[in-house]
């Protein structure tokens, strides 16, 4: 891929405005370089970033038109196509800004009374950590202490989903045997430590602010969780994506651009810098820079620890709309009583990631494609060749923690498939 | 009261970090014969407070953070009794735009009639943009006085570093300003700026 930023726009391009809603997280990085770094203006665009408090702000300014494009969680849009939550506007998911890059938190005083239950218990292991976690809750409950509250950002948020997921898979129900509360994820180290929240799942910097201010333990990450799992999008209207397709064009470019600048390891100290910056994050460059180099630090004063794949902006396809990805989002929505189950609604939410646009935009600029739209979550073990434009792409490994895959074919089967569910 | 007569039974929670804000949007809600207001301002376990609270309309600033913290109030219906909504009507796209545009955001119980909540939306939209204005108002005020003063240093420096008359200094600026086509307060400036570097 063709990074040079000092290309210019050709001579005579009218320069076009998008004006793009973000929040401020580490996975914003695209947009950020994407403007910052010149892909933006190489393609004749200016990137009019507009950092924002709620993403139910971004949700609303994209839908009344205020913004053109908005970095957003990836279920979002899928819930907007759907109408829950807010007003109904078909959504399009043209492009997936990263993979990865969140963590679950622990309060100190709740990591000890899951040492308590497993004494020799460390490391990140969603598996060992569930069991301890279980311990616990099963304590509480028989010595009738009240149910331990977890912290998400957003009912329709990746975050929610591999929370519940993690705590479903350990036997415990996250609907009757926890409480499962919202907190602006710049108030989470502050939730923990005044003890609102027993536990939160956040993206990066929020954990490792958690970590620097001493009042939590990482856990483990999505990287552990769902590896190589969907998290922020690029969303758009859809009406917009079919009116303004030259526009989006050029979007797509950057951005792919971006994402690949992003993942340079050569550009991380630059990257975490200018992420750094008041406009942006405003906080530490030192820990942006961990989220970058996939090491975290899991508790105050302990040393960094590798976590492989924590955060992508381009390697395994990263940026490919999968509509298995969407269609997992929509089976946790009906898991969780969300939304109903229908064939309507499943088409519907498939139908909000746009494999179609990537494709048609960006083959042409020579971006490598996969063959197929959709795969079977969990199916590759290890880093996998699979067929593509370029004629080879590695993807994976790309699976669930508790080995279940997910076979976008037989969506139905897989929701029927989980114990445990608030199904309506 | 007509709003009143509509609204009579209404409770309405205000969640603003701003209480000037908050105030006058209580105030014209008073006024119009909604007894039934509560501030909330500090934002700590705001749904707790809520649910405690039961309001049958909810007003925030839409800069508001916690606004993603109602939204979970769609969600749950096992922590909140009454479902909620945003806004009124999903057909209701005007008032909606109003609204965001004056930085106003309202969540509403489920079922309740858009005639009965839109009396309350619209006295949100009216007072904080009536609260935007004025803020513009005071700011522009201000900006003026400091204006003036940079101006009258500059004059000053002039006549004493220059030894010119006071009509003479301020000709002397607007000359300058005119030939840099810069505005009389900036070229003040840099005369301010720089008799403060050269001593």
């Amino acid at each position: 891929m063709d990074t040079d930023t000092a290309t210019l726009a050709p001579p005579g391009q009218d320069t076009r405005t998008l004006r793009i809603g973000f929040i401020p997280l580490v996975d914003a990085a695209p947009l950020v370089v994407a403007q910052e770094k010149g892909f933006a203006a190489a393609e004749g665009l200016r990137l009019d970033l507009k950092r924002e408090s709620s993403w139910a702000n971004i949700r609303d300014r994209l839908v009344l038109g205020h913004f053109d494009a908005a970095h957003m969680l990836a279920p979002m849009p899928v819930a907007a196509s759907l109408g829950i939550g807010s007003l109904h506007t078909p959504m399009a998911v043209p492009l997936v800004l990263t993979l990865g890059g969140n963590a679950i938190t622990a309060s100190l005083p709740l990591w000890a009374e899951m040492r308590a239950e497993v004494p020799d218990l460390s490391g990140t292991d969603p598996k060992r950590l569930g069991r301890a976690l279980a311990a616990v809750v099963r304590r509480r409950g028989r010595e009738g202490q009240p149910p331990l509250t977890f912290g998400t950002v957003h009912p329709f948020s990746a975050h929610n989903y591999e929370l519940r997921y993690w705590l479903a898979a350990a036997g415990v129900h996250p609907d009757e045997e926890a409480r499962l509360v919202v907190v602006p994820p710049p108030l989470m180290a502050d939730a923990l430590a005044a003890g609102q929240v027993d536990a939160f799942c956040v993206g990066e910097p929020w954990n490792s602010r958690a970590v620097e201010a001493g009042v939590g333990r990482i856990l483990t990450t999505k990287a552990h969780l769902w590896r190589q799992g969907p998290e922020k999008v690029l969303a758009l209207r859809a009406d917009f994506a079919e009116r303004e397709g030259e526009t989006l064009a050029a979007l797509l470019r950057a951005l792919v651009k971006a994402g690949a600048w992003a993942e340079d390891r050569a550009n991380r100290d630059e990257l975490a810098a200018l992420l750094a910056d008041k406009r942006y994050l405003d906080v530490d460059a030192r820990i942006i820079h961990r989220s970058l180099s996939h090491r975290l630090v899991l508790e105050p004063g302990g040393e960094e620890v590798a976590v492989p794949d924590f955060l992508l902006f381009d390697r395994a396809a990263a940026t490919f709309p999968w509509q298995s990805h969407a269609l997992w989002i929509y089976s946790q929505m009906v898991r969780w009583g969300q939304v109903a189950e229908s064939p309507a609604n499943q088409e519907a939410a498939r139908r909000t990631y746009r494999p179609d646009l990537y494709r048609k935009y960006l083959g042409p600029a020579g971006v490598s494609l996969p063959a197929a739209s959709m795969k079977v979550e969990g199916a590759l073990k290890e880093p996998t060749g699979v067929a593509s434009s370029a004629g080879r792409m590695v993807l994976g490994p790309d699976g669930f923690f508790d080995g279940q895959e997910f076979d976008p074919d037989r969506v139905a089967d897989y929701i029927a498939g989980f114990a445990i569910h608030s199904r309506r | 009261m007509v709003l009143a007569m509509l609204n009579g039974s209404l409770s309405v929670a205000i969640v603003d970090e701003n209480h000037a804000r908050a105030a006058i949007l209580e105030e014209g809600l008073l006024s119009a014969g909604i007894s039934d207001v509560t501030l909330v301002h500090d934002t700590r376990n705001l749904l707790r407070q809520l649910v405690d609270l039961a309001p049958d309309v909810i007003i925030i600033d839409l800069e508001n953070p916690s606004r993603d913290v109602l939204e979970q109030m769609f969600q749950v219906s096992r922590v909140v009794a009454r479902p909620v909504a945003m806004f009124v009507d999903r057909s209701d796209s005007a008032m909606i735009q109003a609204a965001v545009d004056a930085g106003v955001s309202a969540y509403v119980v489920d079922g309740l009639k858009k005639e009965r909540v839109k009396p309350i939306v619209d006295m949100a939209v009216s007072r904080f943009n009536a609260f935007s204005r004025l803020q513009g108002e005071l700011e522009k005020a201000r900006s003026e006085l400091a204006e003036r003063k940079v101006i009258e240093r500059a004059k000053g420096i002039l006549m004493k570093t220059r030894r010119m008359s006071e009509e003479d200094a301020y000709a002397a600026l607007r000359r300058l300003a005119q030939a840099e086509s810069r505005k009389l307060a900036d070229v003040a400036q840099s005369v301010v700026t720089a008799a403060k570097l050269l001593g």
